[in-house]
């Protein structure tokens, strides 16, 4: 066994501005060259162990320690934040905030700089790195310029400029479309067998990161260690329900199937998962589940039509988009980082106007409209709460749009319980907001966009960063409101969220429109993937291990399937 | 809601080539020149200089126009301004008085006051070409390592590099911002009563001050992480060395600095004054 | 947290303050129908960057934020003014020792002082460095620069005065303990 390079003891951790201890008693070893993955639901304390290992806590988020963390036999409290830093490096979740340097290059030199390192060598640690992630033709660019993946990797070539020993992502899959998502796995893959750096990433989309080989998997719930297993022993207990977190979706379906799955199976990925004891299941579970295809009802409320859009003259973002959404629809906006979504999000909405091309709202142009009227018939929920949230209180934000349209105390009151009471909120009424947690804000801002009694509601990335619980509450809610009849539009990178809840979805690439379909049809379709960045649903590929004749099909029935599961 | 903003235009120039550092230090001592002294055969000069290094530095002045236009129209209303407060002004700097023209009231144009006013107005045309052709040609990576290397303390310098870093994601963020409040209803119409325009100013206030603190923890975050603070100094990865031009330019504008003070303060007045030779009497 | 010199937190809070400064003082003063007097909410907020983070921190958030404006929006610095600004943040972040707004105080005896302060403050840098720099610099006539003076920072006493304050208190109301939170259904 080789040696430990982390060693939690009893570790302790209590934030001063909290009433009760965020991490407790934690007991963990990891060894040189391991890969671990962190996972739990929100608020459990994933991000407080990554901050215990790079120093933040207790040097810069105060609070009282007890037990001992060491690293390579160091006492971390005994330390600076300084040393750890250049033993451990950290890319954060938030891939701008992150980005301080003007330039890329700039960037990454950034650590080097602080050591006062001579610039010669700079140049030559620069160019190394980037060679490593390769971004060598992007060192110039400043961050406006790169997409998100770019962004990323420019933060872990950051990290690993001067050769520390363990790496630390947090959720570096936040954000990204699901093919760049993969690339960022393996290249986080790449980087630890090359350097052979202890790795620990943290992350809620356990499917995503199985993509690749992980040694052990560390559960967290409520600041304990409640399981830390291999992959495949993970996978085949129900620990995953019991905490919240999502299952990968190929397991889910052989557990409907009634398959028992044991770590023998190698279930951990849909690559070495073993399929045979299965089949039998999976072909009568198959057999037995069938399904009506819901005709689409056509009563037009939102046409686009060839419209064109950008930002600067020089170049268009948005290229000749047309599409009709239908009264009552839920329908997803999925694509690639920076294909255009949020754009034409604005579009619709008054944000921005159309440079050719119009929009339609029950057959009449809206290109007269201002931004307050068209807020009359649609809701905006914009990707980022903390731009939208402009009062103190959860109730004062969700009232504010029904005062401005003067409308009476009373009445406002009604309301806005009413409101709060849909999106769970209603006991957190008199809370200040900036004591809600993310996924709190996001439901806020839902509440007061739904308060004005919108026809249709656009959603940008409603679930981005939220646990499979929160993830849960939000869409259940969705899909409640949008069967009283409220078309809902929802742009994402999720492509569970598409597959089970949406019943049509629109595909960008670079500003133009690919393909409009059933969602199960996008997500077997190479050609559209490799289009829209996009990954193939993991249980076209069970279907295909299971030699269904039509993995399409498959597909659909699972759906159907889960939908109707989920309703009970 | 685009803007045209002044920035750096990458071409190759031997302005251009000189590092930001001696380009800020020139800078710096020029401003503190055309500030200090009010000798028009000086200003004359320093403005034709100014004229001709700007054209060595191929900026064509189409990329710059629209500021300078800007600036034309500020300069005209500040001399009207200045006509109306005081149209004596210039009597009592030259101490002599040689109606032009009366207007009405105490308003006679003096040729005291039109030498005074452009005199004012000189001022800034000699400082205008070289300081947007300072923002124009010094990159603003290399700004802040200029800034240290010319005496700030890194930790400020690194301030000013991060403000130009992050002023379009801010700009971003604060249309998104009001756009999203008028979604809900905010009119930021003209024709409003100003205690509202106040109200719906704070609730636009509001997110962005909330976004930008904690933009402010993160990146701070970020920036402990990486170790910044931990030296008594930094090195600069887009910093540039000293070369032979820019050890000239630092000397030459000092030289400039040094003489302009001699000719300005020969007579003991920051004002050249042609009014008391009565050669030029009849100005 | 960082003993030699400014701590990495008040360096960026200049940076992104600066950045701020710049964007509001470009996009967001509001006309008040006066002719050629606005409503300035970029000294609102620099008010209230003083107070959380200091005087170090408001003084260059003033000095770097206006430079940087001036230079990239008008093309040529207006030194004058950019002194003043600098020194409405100083003298408003003196009064961060007596005011305890990180930990969400800010009542009626913090209000009072904060007001009587950014009075103090606007008044000093408006009506009296901005016009004698002006003087002195530019050799303007002084009752012209003294009206301007005048102007702009009683418009500023005013503008910080109300919504400076408004913002104070609103982002008081934020900083209560979540230990103090009961759900009530
Ligand atoms: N700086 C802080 N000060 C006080 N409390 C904090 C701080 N940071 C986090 N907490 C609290 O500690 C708990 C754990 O937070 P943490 O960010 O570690 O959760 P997490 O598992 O990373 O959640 P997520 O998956 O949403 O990122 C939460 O209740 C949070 O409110
Ligand atoms: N306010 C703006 N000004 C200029 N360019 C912008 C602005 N907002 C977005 N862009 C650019 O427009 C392009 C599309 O941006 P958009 O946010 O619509 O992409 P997206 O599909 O929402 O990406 P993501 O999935 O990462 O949210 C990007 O290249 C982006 O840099
Ligand atoms: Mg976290
Ligand atoms: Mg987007």
């Amino acid at each position: 066994m080789s040696k430990p390079v982390i060693e939690f003891t009893n570790f302790s951790f209590h934030y001063q501005a909290q009433s009760s201890p965020t991490l407790r008693e934690m007991n963990l070893t990891i060894y040189e060259g391991e890969k671990i993955l962190i996972i739990g639901p929100s608020g459990s304390g994933k991000s407080t162990i990554g901050h215990c290992l790079n120093g933040l806590v207790p040097f810069f988020y105060a609070g009282e320690i007890s037990g001992s963390l060491k690293i390579f036999g160091k006492e971390t409290k005994e330390e600076s934040i300084f040393n750890l830093s250049s033993l451990v490096g950290t890319v954060l979740q938030d891939p701008d905030a992150q980005f301080i340097g003007l330039t890329a290059a700039e960037d990454i030199a950034f650590k080097l700089e602080n050591q006062f390192v001579p610039q010669e060598e700079l140049l030559d640690a620069v160019n190394r790195v980037a060679e490593l992630v390769d971004l060598k033709e992007h060192l110039d660019s400043s961050p406006q310029d790169l997409s998100g993946g770019q962004k990323q990797r420019v933060a872990i070539a950051g990290s690993i400029i001067d050769d520390v020993r363990i790496l630390l992502f947090d959720e570096p899959l936040a954000n990204l479309d699901p093919a760049t998502g993969k690339t960022a796995m393996e290249l986080i893959d790449r980087i630890h067998k090359d350097a052979g750096k202890t790795t620990i990433i943290i992350e809620h989309r356990l499917e995503d990161v199985l993509h690749r080989e992980v040694d052990r998997i560390v559960v967290i719930d409520e600041g304990r260690i409640v399981a830390d297993l291999t992959p495949d022993e993970l996978v085949s207990s129900n620990l995953l329900i019991d905490t919240g977190i999502r299952e990968p979706l190929y397991l889910t379906a052989l557990r409907y199937a009634g398959c028992t799955i044991t770590p023998e199976l190698k279930p951990k990925s849909i690559d070495t998962l073993n399929i045979e004891v299965s089949k039998m299941n999976l072909h009568s579970w198959y057999d037995n589940v069938t399904y009506t295809e819901e005709k689409q009802k056509n009563d037009v409320l939102l046409e686009l039509k060839n419209v064109h859009f950008g930002y600067l003259k020089a170049q268009e973002i948005i290229k000749d988009i047309s599409f009709k959404v239908n009264k009552g629809e839920l329908i997803s906006l999925i694509g690639k980082n920076g294909a255009g979504k949020s754009t034409l999000a604005k579009l619709i909405c008054g944000f921005c106007l159309p440079t050719r091309g119009e929009i339609l709202f029950k057959g009449e142009n809206l290109k007269d409209q201002s931004i307050k009227e068209r807020a009359d018939h649609f809701g905006f929920v914009l990707q980022n709460p903390n731009q939208m949230i402009s009062q103190t209180l959860v109730f004062d934000e969700v009232a504010l749009g029904l005062k401005f349209r003067g409308v009476s105390p009373k009445e406002i009151e009604d309301q806005v319980f009413h409101a709060l009471k849909i999106c769970g909120l209603y006991e957190l009424r008199k809370w200040p907001i900036s004591a809600l947690s993310f996924g709190q804000k996001k439901r806020v801002t839902i509440a007061s966009v739904l308060v004005l009694g919108p026809k249709l509601i656009l959603l940008d990335e409603p679930t981005a960063g939220q646990d499979y619980k929160h993830y849960n509450d939000i869409m259940e809610f969705l899909w409640n409101i949008n069967q009283q009849g409220i078309t809902i539009i929802m742009i994402t990178h999720d492509m569970h969220l598409m597959l089970e809840y949406t019943n049509r979805a629109i595909v960008l690439s670079d500003g133009q429109k690919v393909v409009e379909d059933e969602p199960a049809n996008i997500l077997t379709d190479e050609e559209v993937i490799r289009l829209a960045n996009l990954k193939e649903t993991s249980l076209y590929q069970l279907a295909y291990k299971a030699d269904f004749s039509d993995q399409r099909d498959f597909v659909k029935r699972f759906i159907h399937f889960d939908r109707r599961m989920r309703q009970r | 809601m685009k803007y045209k903003i002044l920035s750096y235009i990458d071409l190759e120039s031997p302005i251009h080539r000189l590092t930001g550092a001696a380009k800020l230090i020139c800078l710096i001592l020029w401003s503190l020149t055309t500030m200090i002294t009010y000798d028009t055969r000086i200003l004359v000069v320093m403005f034709t200089l100014g004229i001709i290094i700007f054209h060595f530095s191929k900026v064509e002045f189409r990329s710059i126009s629209l500021v300078i236009y800007l600036f034309l129209l500020f300069l005209f209303i500040n001399n009207i301004a200045i006509f109306i407060f005081e149209p004596m002004q210039g009597v009592k700097i030259y101490h002599t008085k040689h109606p032009i023209h009366h207007i009405i009231g105490h308003y006679t144009l003096t040729a005291e006051q039109l030498f005074y006013q452009a005199n004012l107005t000189l001022k800034y045309f000699t400082i205008i070409p070289l300081a947007l052709l300072f923002i124009v040609s010094t990159h603003p990576s290399e700004f802040a390592a200029s800034l240290n290397k010319i005496g700030v303390s890194y930790r400020i310098s690194y301030a000013v590099s991060l403000a130009l870093r992050y002023i379009p994601d801010i700009q971003r963020d604060y249309q998104n911002i009001i756009l999203a409040q008028q979604a809900r209803g905010i009119d930021l119409s003209k024709k409003q009563k100003l205690t509202k325009k106040i109200r719906y100013a704070s609730s636009i206030l509001m997110p962005l001050i909330f976004s930008s603190l904690n933009r402010i923890e993160t990146i701070s975050a970020a920036m402990e992480l990486r170790g910044f603070g931990s030296q008594k100094r930094r090195s600069w990865f887009h910093e540039r060395p000293f070369t032979k031009s820019d050890y000239l330019a630092i000397m030459l504008s000092v030289l400039l600095f040094v003489i302009s003070m001699l000719i300005t303060f020969w007579d003991g007045s920051r004002f050249y004054n042609p009014f008391t030779y009565p050669a030029k009497g009849n100005f | 947290m960082n003993s030699k010199g400014l701590s990495i937190k008040t360096v960026v809070a200049i940076g992104i303050g600066a950045a701020v400064f710049i964007i509001l003082s470009r996009f967001g003063s509001i006309p008040t129908g006066i002719p050629n007097t606005n409503v300035e909410t970029s000294y609102a907020f620099l008010a209230l960057m003083s107070l959380l983070y200091g005087p170090v921190a408001g003084l260059l958030i003033g000095l770097i934020g206006h430079t940087i404006k001036d230079a990239v929006f008008y093309g040529a610095p207006w030194f004058s003014w950019i002194i003043s600004s600098g020194v409405v943040g100083l003298l408003i972040g003196l009064a961060a020792s007596r005011i305890n707004l990180q930990d969400g105080e800010f009542g009626g005896k913090a209000i009072i002082s904060f007001n009587i302060i950014q009075v103090i403050a606007n008044a000093v840098a408006w009506f009296l460095i901005a016009p004698t720099l002006d003087i002195v610099i530019y050799a303007e006539p002084a009752n012209k620069v003294f009206i301007q003076g005048l102007v702009a920072g009683a418009a500023n006493i005013v503008t910080v005065g109300v919504l400076g304050t408004l913002l104070a208190i609103a982002y008081a109301k934020t900083r209560t303990k979540k230990g103090s939170l009961t759900r009530d259904l």
